[in-house]
């Protein structure tokens, strides 16, 4: 169980069809997609029982005592993650996608913002990916709008991991030139450590919330480059220091840009459609091709 | 941040190595852990206790060696040495620093029992 969050366990879904795990007889860890349910149980048994070829002269058969070497290992905990994060980068780069990870505690409207800039865009390819523990009730409010959307479901798990995002992507296929939107599971906590592939991470600030979350959950806000300030259309029903909040954020993260938005009345809109184009166009530049309109 | 995931991947790693290397039963698991990586050494404790009972790991002693935390102070244009996630800069004392080191987690080594 993780002792942040309460979380623990796989039992992750895509579309509602469960993803196994197991562990091979080479001793990996298998997951994949089932689309019916099985049974079969993986007891191996294990012989504890060592050969001894009389070579090693240091052996004594005398007490129970067992020599022990130790093995260099160097090996990055989550270079497992980042070695999937690495290919969904590749994915996104060899068609152009614009893969952005959105980050915030629940509530923030995350999916409200993601209906409304589909809606802004009118009818630039856009997609999403939308994790949640369970349900896919934001996956279905996505395709109402009009985007293609997949809905990851992370069982008791608190946060998107690449290789759910690089499965899911096959069933979703993105179209060349477009907007990727991942929508994480809502916590602020865990999703800041695995990397999903994407562009860069966009952390969503709700007013009604406490202008200490980037202190609170400095990670987040860390591996972001937006913060996006919504509900300021709430500001004055609110005792909410707008500047203190900002401060707090450049304080985690000096390079962090800020957009003040209210998905509800459509301020600031404009100022995250464009930062949008702005990081499409870096982006097409950077790998030095036409952004197309 | 999230010490279950972590114990998960390490586990792994030793059984990745132990099917590479043909060793049965780890004594030792030596971590790398940054100063500034958001992992508490208790919590990896508890998860790691938790996760590896039952494998050729169990009852493993974890040894968890930090790494030292450093940032980039852009008051100051230089490196500086950091030992908390939202401190100030040692030398002027402002919070412009951005974390540049101590933020990796590594496997290092594993003492094993010689077959």
């Amino acid at each position: 169980m993780c002792t942040t969050c309460g979380c623990g366990g796989t039992e992750t879904h895509i579309n509602g069809q469960a993803m196994h795990e197991h562990v091979g007889q080479d001793g990996r860890v298998y997951r994949h997609v089932h689309a019916h349910p099985h049974d079969h149980d993986h007891d191996y048994l294990h012989d504890h029982g060592h050969p001894h070829s009389g070579i090693g002269a240091v052996h004594s058969h005398v007490g129970r005592v067992t020599q022990s070497r130790m093995v260099r290992i160097e090996q990055d905990i989550l270079a497992k993650n980042n070695a999937h994060a690495g290919k969904n980068r590749e994915f996104f780069k060899e068609r152009g996608i614009l893969a952005l990870n959105l980050v915030s505690s629940p509530g923030s409207g995350k999916t409200a913002l993601l209906v409304r800039t589909i809606a802004a865009l009118d009818g630039q390819p856009v997609a999403v990916i939308e994790g949640d523990q369970q349900t896919s009730n934001d996956a279905e409010r996505i395709r109402a709008s009009g985007a293609p959307a997949i809905q990851i479901n992370t069982g008791k798990g608190c946060h998107l991991d690449a290789q759910m995002v690089e499965q899911a992507l096959p069933q979703l296929a993105p179209v060349h030139n477009s907007l990727l939107f991942i929508e994480n599971v809502g916590n602020l906590v865990c999703p800041a450590a695995f990397d999903l592939g994407e562009a860069a991470h966009v952390a969503i600030l709700s007013v009604t919330g406490g202008e200490d979350e980037p202190l609170k959950y400095p990670d987040m806000f860390r591996a972001a480059r937006l913060m996006l300030l919504n509900k300021c259309d709430l500001l004055p029903y609110l005792q909410f220091n707008v500047e203190q909040t900002i401060e707090n954020a450049h304080r985690v993260n000096p390079a962090i840009e800020v957009i003040q938005i209210s998905v509800a009345s459509g301020a600031g809109m404009q100022d995250w459609l464009a930062w949008l184009q702005r990081e499409q166009e870096a982006m097409a530049a950077s790998q030095g091709r036409p952004v197309t309109a | 941040m999230h010490e279950m995931s972590l114990a998960e991947e390490v586990l792994r790693i030793i059984e990745d190595a132990a099917s590479d290397q043909g060793f049965r039963r780890v004594r030792t698991v030596i971590l790398e852990i940054g100063k500034l990586a958001a992992v508490e050494p208790e919590a990896m404790r508890f998860c790691f206790d938790a996760v590896v009972s039952g494998t050729l790991a169990e009852g493993a002693a974890l040894e968890i060696e930090e790494t030292a935390g450093e940032g980039w102070c852009a008051q100051c244009m230089a490196t500086v040495a950091m030992h908390e996630e939202l401190g100030a800069c040692p030398r002027c004392g402002g919070y412009r620093v951005q974390v540049t080191g101590g933020t990796g987690m590594r496997v290092k080594e594993l003492e094993v029992e010689q077959e």
